[in-house]
């Protein structure tokens, strides 16, 4: 696995390169380029303001001092789901997209879901900026935890790598993989504490909530920024650990399927 | 020193027996297969048992039909596809050319692209700079560098990738046919391009149909059937056996239709008139070696040979012959009152017979037309558009005729020509 890891690392250029590829292809030809990227997690954020500030709650909504502060709650989790779903959704067709990439040439299959994953990161990295201004303009402020975002991001990353791993050499076989993970990436957003707090769900229903390791990540975030201190350091540190063992997994079947990729995407 | 070294290489490919290439989850848990199916159903042999071996600085071609088996080889040396059994031993950096400009992203300039496919080939952003303008030029894309590649025309698509993929600058060159789709103008500056790698003593396998070319640049020939070698050797005794034998199994086709052609002259009488009183029948046609044939060399000795039966004894009738091309042009006729043969006479069944030195005809299906008729044209047997033969060689001369010919240029003019073209 080792091996694998270096051998990875040695295409860090081509990652790089494909990287940036990706990101001139979105931008090129739209002025408001890097605004699209940024587009969906602002909508969702306000329907859900709207709809949960305004709509249901008239003017307040349950465990928030403001309206304001629980647009910034939602913003805060819904950036790093746009990061994780967007690349597991991509990740289910890239080897399908970048057909010619394997099929003609001699060519390191792994980067293409390495790319599709850090690709939304710096989407995500980008939104960060806008995140940092949401929380000064509404005059919540920040706290030091925000150096704690690497470690998310780490952790996040890893984990997300794993299942797209998985999914990008499972869609090879299974085509239909797409369309059931958009449906379950529905019910997944609605599983994770993005758009109520941890602390509100009952007890019972925490422990469910427990089992998603993206409870933890997105968690995490909120810490960081939201709530301003250490996250539950215990859950997210068997986070951490589930997350790589999605990434040794997933790769593994990954590296299995490798040579069936060429005669079936 | 092998720069490549193949050993009983053996490659499968699935078959799926249902008609839905791809599985789905839903089918499989329906079917309670999830990874049943994946089992194999049944394979396509795609090459059994191939060995060779490749010096380092020698240029092999691979030639076969369709489905031979040559491209899985090629992806196989590429290191694309894995062989299903068998090894493969490759020494030195290898460039594809498999599928020219694979990879490049329509929406970016070529300039981007040129330093994200080089990269994708293996070299680093570095050498890439080094060897950028020598692309550029190479590809004639001066004016058009920053345009997105979407916007060139499939010439400059394949200009650019060919460029950059020989700019790789690999020990070991792989082509599969990808000169096949060049521009007119293009193709020459591959191929020279291609001969100062061999001048360079890279290593070169060379798949193509193109046999005039192979036989050009290749040292040595390998004629790849149904996943076997069935031949390897000097150029032109391989290409000369493989194009006897694609002419052979056109010729069992052709043979068929020769039979099913008299069958149908009967019904078909506008192909064929006369009066009777002298019949043409059983007209074949033969090779030097008296073997009955139907596809033919431009240089071949060939003959026309046909029964004819007089029921009563005549004296005015003459022989001829009528050779017509694919778009119905009449390349060349004759008959024995054109050639001073003075009828005497004729009666019974005889035999007839003409005798052609060399057909000096240029590649194509013919037509042949044989009649027998009075002085004056009155038809007694006239065969119209009857039989067919075929003229295949590795030359590729145009016209009607294959003119007799030799070149001869001043002292200040040279050439430098290899003695297979």
């Amino acid at each position: 696995m080792i091996e694998k890891l270096k051998e990875i690392l040695r295409h860090r250029q081509l990652i790089l390169i494909l990287v940036s590829r990706e990101l001139k292809a979105r931008y090129r030809g739209t002025v408001l380029g890097f605004f699209w990227s940024l587009f969906n997690p602002l909508l969702l954020m306000l329907v859900y303001t709207v709809v949960f500030g305004f709509i249901i709650g008239g003017g307040r909504v349950a465990g928030f001092a403001s309206t304001k502060l629980y647009a910034l709650f939602l913003f805060n989790g819904i950036l790093p789901w746009t990061w994780f779903s967007s690349s597991l959704l991509e990740s289910s067709n890239v080897l399908m997209v970048q057909g010619a990439l394997i099929k003609k040439i001699k060519f390191p299959i792994e980067v293409l879901p390495i790319m599709v994953v850090t690709t939304n990161m710096v989407h995500f990295l980008l939104g960060l900026p806008v995140l940092v201004a949401f929380f000064v303009i509404f005059g919540k402020g920040l706290t030091p935890w925000v150096l704690f975002l690497p470690v998310s991001l780490l952790a996040q990353y890893i984990f997300t790598m794993g299942l797209c791993f998985l999914i990008s050499a499972l869609t090879v076989h299974f085509r239909d993989i797409k369309d059931i993970l958009a449906n379950l990436l529905t019910l997944w957003f609605f599983a994770t504490p993005i758009i109520y707090t941890y602390q509100s769900v009952p007890k019972a229903l925490q422990y469910v909530l427990n089992l998603n390791p993206m409870t933890h990540i997105v968690e995490s975030y909120h810490y960081s920024f939201y709530f301003g201190s250490l996250p539950h350091w215990k859950r997210f540190s068997v986070t951490i650990l589930v997350g790589l063992l999605f990434f040794y997994l997933g790769y593994l079947l990954f590296d299995k399927l490798r040579d069936t990729y060429v005669e079936e995407v | 020193m092998e720069a490549v070294e193949v050993r009983d290489v053996y490659k499968f490919y699935k078959k799926y027996a249902d008609r839905h290439k791809f599985l789905t989850i839903k089918s499989a848990l329906v079917n309670k297969t999830l990874f049943g199916e994946l089992q194999v159903s049944e394979r396509f042999e795609a090459l059994r048992g191939v060995s060779f071996e490749v010096k380092s600085g020698q240029t092999l071609g691979i030639i076969g039909e369709n489905g031979s088996g040559k491209s899985t080889m090629l992806k196989i040396l590429a290191g694309i596809s894995k062989p299903t059994a068998g090894e493969v031993v490759t020494r030195g950096r290898i460039s594809a050319l498999i599928e020219l400009g694979a990879g490049f992203h329509p929406e970016i300039s070529g300039r981007e692209n040129i330093f994200i496919n080089g990269i994708i080939l293996g070299l680093t952003r570095k050498q890439i700079q080094e060897k950028y303008d020598e692309i550029v030029r190479f590809a004639e894309l001066e004016e058009f560098i920053d345009n997105p590649v979407k916007s060139y025309s499939s010439g400059m698509f394949m200009r650019l990738g060919f460029s950059i993929a020989i700019n790789v600058n690999p020990e070991i060159l792989l082509i599969d046919e990808v000169l096949a789709v060049g521009d007119a103008s293009f193709v020459p500056k591959c191929l020279d391009k291609i001969n100062e790698f061999r001048r360079h003593g890279k290593t070169i396998i060379f798949v193509s149909h193109d046999l005039a070319t192979i036989e050009r640049i290749c040292d040595d020939v390998i004629w790849i059937k149904k996943g076997k070698i069935e031949m390897r050797g000097y150029p032109k005794r391989v290409t000369d056996a493989y194009l006897e034998y694609v002419g052979k199994k056109d010729e069992v086709k052709t043979l068929a239709q020769h039979g099913e052609e008299e069958k149908l002259s009967g019904r078909e009488k506008e192909k064929r008139w006369g009066s009777r009183e002298i019949e043409i029948s059983n007209v074949r046609m033969f090779d030097g070696n008296d073997k009955e044939k139907y596809i033919f060399r431009a240089d071949e000795p060939l003959a026309i040979q046909f029964d004819v039966d007089a029921r009563a004894a005549e004296d005015d009738f003459v022989f001829g012959i009528g050779v017509y091309n694919g778009d119905g042009i009449n390349c060349y006729g004759s008959n024995t009152l054109l050639e001073n043969y003075a009828a005497r006479r004729i009666q019974g069944k005889g035999r007839v017979r003409l005798m052609v030195p060399a057909l000096g005809l240029v590649n194509g299906t013919y037509f042949l037309d044989v009649a027998v008729h009075k002085r004056d044209g009155y038809p007694f047997d006239y065969h119209h558009f009857q039989y067919t033969f075929r003229v295949t060689s590795s030359h590729r001369d145009v016209g009607i005729a294959r003119i007799p010919h030799s070149w001869e240029f001043s002292d200040n003019i040279a050439f430098s020509k290899n003695e297979n073209s």
